[in-house]
């Protein structure tokens, strides 16, 4: 069991919440995350670790609501518990000074690229990040990012902040204006990633995601998780979550992510009518 | 009674719910045996002066000794001759291929020309667990005075549990990491509620619990607690991590949507109990058509879950004949009366999928047999211009599964083999590294229920002298001076 200190809404159906998990706060590093399980007879749900604090035992996790799980989790706070919180998994990111990098993110993938920015900052890499949203609304971290980049730009769909346009718009950008990028990370959602790389591909800079498929255990044990990069079949839970985005097939990806669509709308109907005869 | 009144009884037949009433439910199969079935079923044994089915047993047990007291209705005294050589009865009499160990050479078996009319050791070991269990009488071993020494189980399958079990009582202090949020391995996440019921495996760790087993649960080694740092914090390590690496069949279309390896298949429909959805969370794919491929029990749960699952049809696609399937004799015929189709001889060669990325058809390669291959069975020959469509809503890949790879990679000091497995002395599970132990399937490979266990007691043993006497080199001699303890 582990317990929830605190819950914080930074987004519309985002929340930040700090949850207690000693071990895991002492020994993860970033780009890994918890497989989390909310209460008997819940999913088993991978959430990306997106800051711990080792002397206080704690871990952050910042969840978007977009099922019953999440709906679920949404509704608890501060004291309750959770059944299962299991890692950190994942292989860590690999960190270095890169030179000049351009960390992208999109919408809520500002949570599981935080952690990676702040490492890479510390090694000594010069930082661009391109906060991008669909609008104003769904920016999240923008304080906490901007602390560890050397500059953070920030990006909507619809202009109502900052520049008006697309994280591929945003990169074209920086090229135009003469930036000589070493390396890219974008973290948000895979049809973002996907055209990220396509540009990045093209543009011949060496470009690192982050992939978010249907898990199970997170151990490698279902190969639910599988992705295909290059030639290769990957388990993203112990082989990644991070590759070389420039080899991910992202069509199969995305495909994947909605093999179980109804049935999940089933459970969240289900949820949501419990919830509403239990009122 | 003499031999030939024994050999004229017939087998007793177990209760079984009708395979129509089966399919709509997760309820065991078989029903168990009563007492006066379990009494007659053990009368049958004609006490032979040289036992094959203990020579059969991998671990051993008196298995005419236990008989005899049945028929006496000495049913506490069979379940202890039992629990002598086996912690997990009511897992055992259940999944364990009998047909191939203790019942393969039973005298009334060869008497009658048919193996199936063996005595029937694996019901009665059952039946003697359940009455166990049900009337309360479990009885607890008595723990040997605390030796003030501590080690770690990574892995809580029946490899991990027998370990934990057996130091537990000899006085050690016993600490379980599982990755997994329940106990239990392959006995919780891969065999279906109606072949091995979970109440019964989580019975087995409430009682190791009751002896003073500690269990850290989502907890995986390697990950949230790396190997070194339990090293330090143990006096000794047993590693029964498993073989939990799906392998998949390297055909095109293999990551279509519809297509599962059978662990992620079974991990729904068990430990998340995906088939009490939405009750539960975890959804689960419910085709229509459900082909599996592979022929072993891994196979045949998945059949029959999809079955249960609702599937109109089911089928089994395997490569080799029927009498190469590796599956327990009694799974093939529970799954044939379930209405299973057994498409024998055929090997998928690709999966074709629709515009929308789903699986919807199978291309299929007959197969003939030719010679026997190094494992001793025919080796299947493909059969040129027989390919053939078969359509489908859902594939489920039950070719087998390799040696959990966490340990190993992240634990390079241990020495592996070539197939990912850890090696391990035979005698004493002793590893490469001084004061690791390992058995189980991440030895042996997808293996038995009971070889698995049967490592546990083997490692067991060795670690105990070890941690009693410092000796590593010589370890087997230290084992063999200690005796006695079984
Ligand atoms: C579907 C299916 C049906 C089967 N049917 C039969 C049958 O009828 N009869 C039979 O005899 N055998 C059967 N088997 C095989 C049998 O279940 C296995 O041989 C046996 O369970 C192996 O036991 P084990 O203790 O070595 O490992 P497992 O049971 O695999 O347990 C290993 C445990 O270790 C955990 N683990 C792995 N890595 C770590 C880590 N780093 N940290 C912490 N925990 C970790 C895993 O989560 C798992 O719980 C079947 C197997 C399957 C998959
Ligand atoms: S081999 Fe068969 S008949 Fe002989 S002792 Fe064993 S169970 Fe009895
Ligand atoms: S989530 Fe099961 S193998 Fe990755």
């Amino acid at each position: 069991m582990h317990q929830i200190l605190s819950r914080e809404t930074i987004g519309p159906d985002v929340c930040r919440y700090v949850v207690e998990a000693p071990e895991i706060a002492r020994r993860r590093k970033p780009g890994q995350f918890v497989i989390v399980r909310i209460c008997e007879g819940g999913e088993r749900i991978p959430l990306t670790i997106a800051d711990a604090d080792p002397q206080a035992g704690t871990i952050t996790l910042i969840v978007q609501t977009v099922g019953k799980s999440t709906l679920q989790m949404s509704r608890m706070g501060p004291g309750d518990l959770l059944a299962d919180v299991a890692g950190p998994l994942g292989r860590p990111t690999h960190i270095g000074n890169f030179g000049t990098v351009v960390c992208v993110a999109g919408g809520i993938g500002a949570a599981p690229l935080f952690p990676i920015v702040q490492a890479l900052h510390l090694a000594g890499s010069r930082i661009v990040t391109l906060l991008c949203a669909r609008n104003a609304d769904l920016l999240i971290m923008e304080e906490d990012l901007k602390a560890v980049s050397d500059e953070l730009i920030v990006m909507t769909d619809d202009g109502s902040r900052g520049i008006r346009g697309l994280s591929t718009d945003g990169i074209r950008m920086l090229v135009d204006r003469g930036l000589a990028i070493d390396h890219v990370f974008a973290i948000g959602p895979p049809v973002m990633m996907k055209f990220v790389c396509k540009l990045t591909g093209e543009l011949g800079i060496p470009t690192t995601v982050s992939l978010n498929p249907i898990m199970i255990d997170g151990t490698g044990m279902c190969g639910g998780c599988r992705v295909t990069v290059g030639d290769a079949t990957k388990f993203a839970c112990v082989d990644g979550p991070e590759f070389d985005g420039l080899q991910v097939d992202f069509d199969e990806l995305i495909r994947r992510l909605g093999a179980y669509k109804d049935r999940e709308k089933e459970a969240l109907e289900h949820f949501r009518s419990d919830c509403r005869l239990g009122q | 009674m003499d031999a030939k009144e024994r050999l004229a009884i017939p087998p007793q037949p177990m209760p079984e719910q009708s395979p129509h009433e089966r399919i709509g439910n997760q309820r065991e199969v078989p029903q168990g045996y009563g007492p006066e079935a379990a009494m007659k079923e053990a009368c049958r044994c004609v006490r032979c002066k040289r036992p094959f089915c203990t020579e059969g047993c991998p671990v051993g047990i008196d298995i005419p000794g236990f008989l005899e007291a049945v028929e006496k209705g000495d049913f506490a005294l069979g379940i202890r001759i039992i629990k002598r050589r086996n912690v997990l009865p009511a897992v055992c009499g259940r999944v364990c291929p009998q047909e191939a160990q203790c019942q393969l050479g039973c005298t009334v078996g060869k008497f009658h020309h048919d193996p199936t009319k063996s005595v029937g050791i694996g019901k009665i070991e059952r039946f003697l667990a359940d009455w166990e269990r049900a009337t309360g009488k479990v009885e607890m071993p008595t723990k040997a005075a605390p030796t003030g020494r501590k080690i770690a189980v990574v892995g809580s399958g029946p490899a991990g549990l027998t370990v934990a079990g057996d130091m537990i009582v000899l006085g050690h202090s016993v600490t379980v990491f599982e990755a997994l949020h329940k106990p239990g391995g392959v006995l919780v996440y891969g065999i279906p509620e109606f072949r091995l019921p979970k109440e019964i495996v989580s019975r087995e760790a409430e009682n190791l619990k009751a002896l003073g087993v500690e269990f850290r649960l989502s907890t995986v080694v390697g990950r949230t607690y790396p190997m070194e740092e339990v090293l330090e914090d143990f006096d000794a390590v047993f590693i029964g991590s498993g073989a939990g690496l799906p392998k998949f069949m390297g055909v095109p279309g293999e990551n279509l949507l519809g297509v599962f390896s059978a662990n992620e298949y079974l991990t729904r429909a068990n430990l998340m109990r995906a088939f009490d959805f939405p009750a539960n969370d975890t959804p689960i794919f419910r085709g229509r058509k459900v082909i599996t491929v592979g022929g072993g029990n891994v196979a045949m749960d998945c059949a029959r879950t999809a079955l249960r699952m609702g599937a109109g049809r089911s089928l089994i696609v395997y490569r080799r004949s029927e009498t190469e399937l590796p599956a327990r004799i009694e799974e093939v015929h529970h799954a044939k009366e379930e209405g299973v189709e057994f498409h024998l001889l055929q090997a998928p060669l690709e999966l074709i999928g629709d515009e929308r990325g789903w699986v919807s058809g199978m291309k299929i390669e007959k197969m003939g047999l030719g010679e026997p291959d190094s494992s001793g069975r025919r080796r299947p020959i493909p059969i040129k211009g027989s390919e053939f469509v078969e359509e489908t809503d859902s594939v489920l890949v039950a070719i087998g599964n390799s040696p959990n790879p966490l340990i190993p990679s992240s634990y390079p000091a241990v020495e592996t083999n070539r197939w990912g497995g850890i090696v391990a002395n035979e005698a004493t599970g002793q590893t490469s590294v001084r004061g690791v132990f390992a058995g189980g399937d991440i030895v042996l490979g997808a293996a038995t229920v009971i070889l698995a266990m049967g490592q546990g007691r083997i490692a067991a043993r060795a670690m105990h002298a070890y941690l009693l006497t410092g000796r590593w080199d010589d370890l087997e001699q230290a084992v063999s001076a200690q005796g006695g303890m079984q």
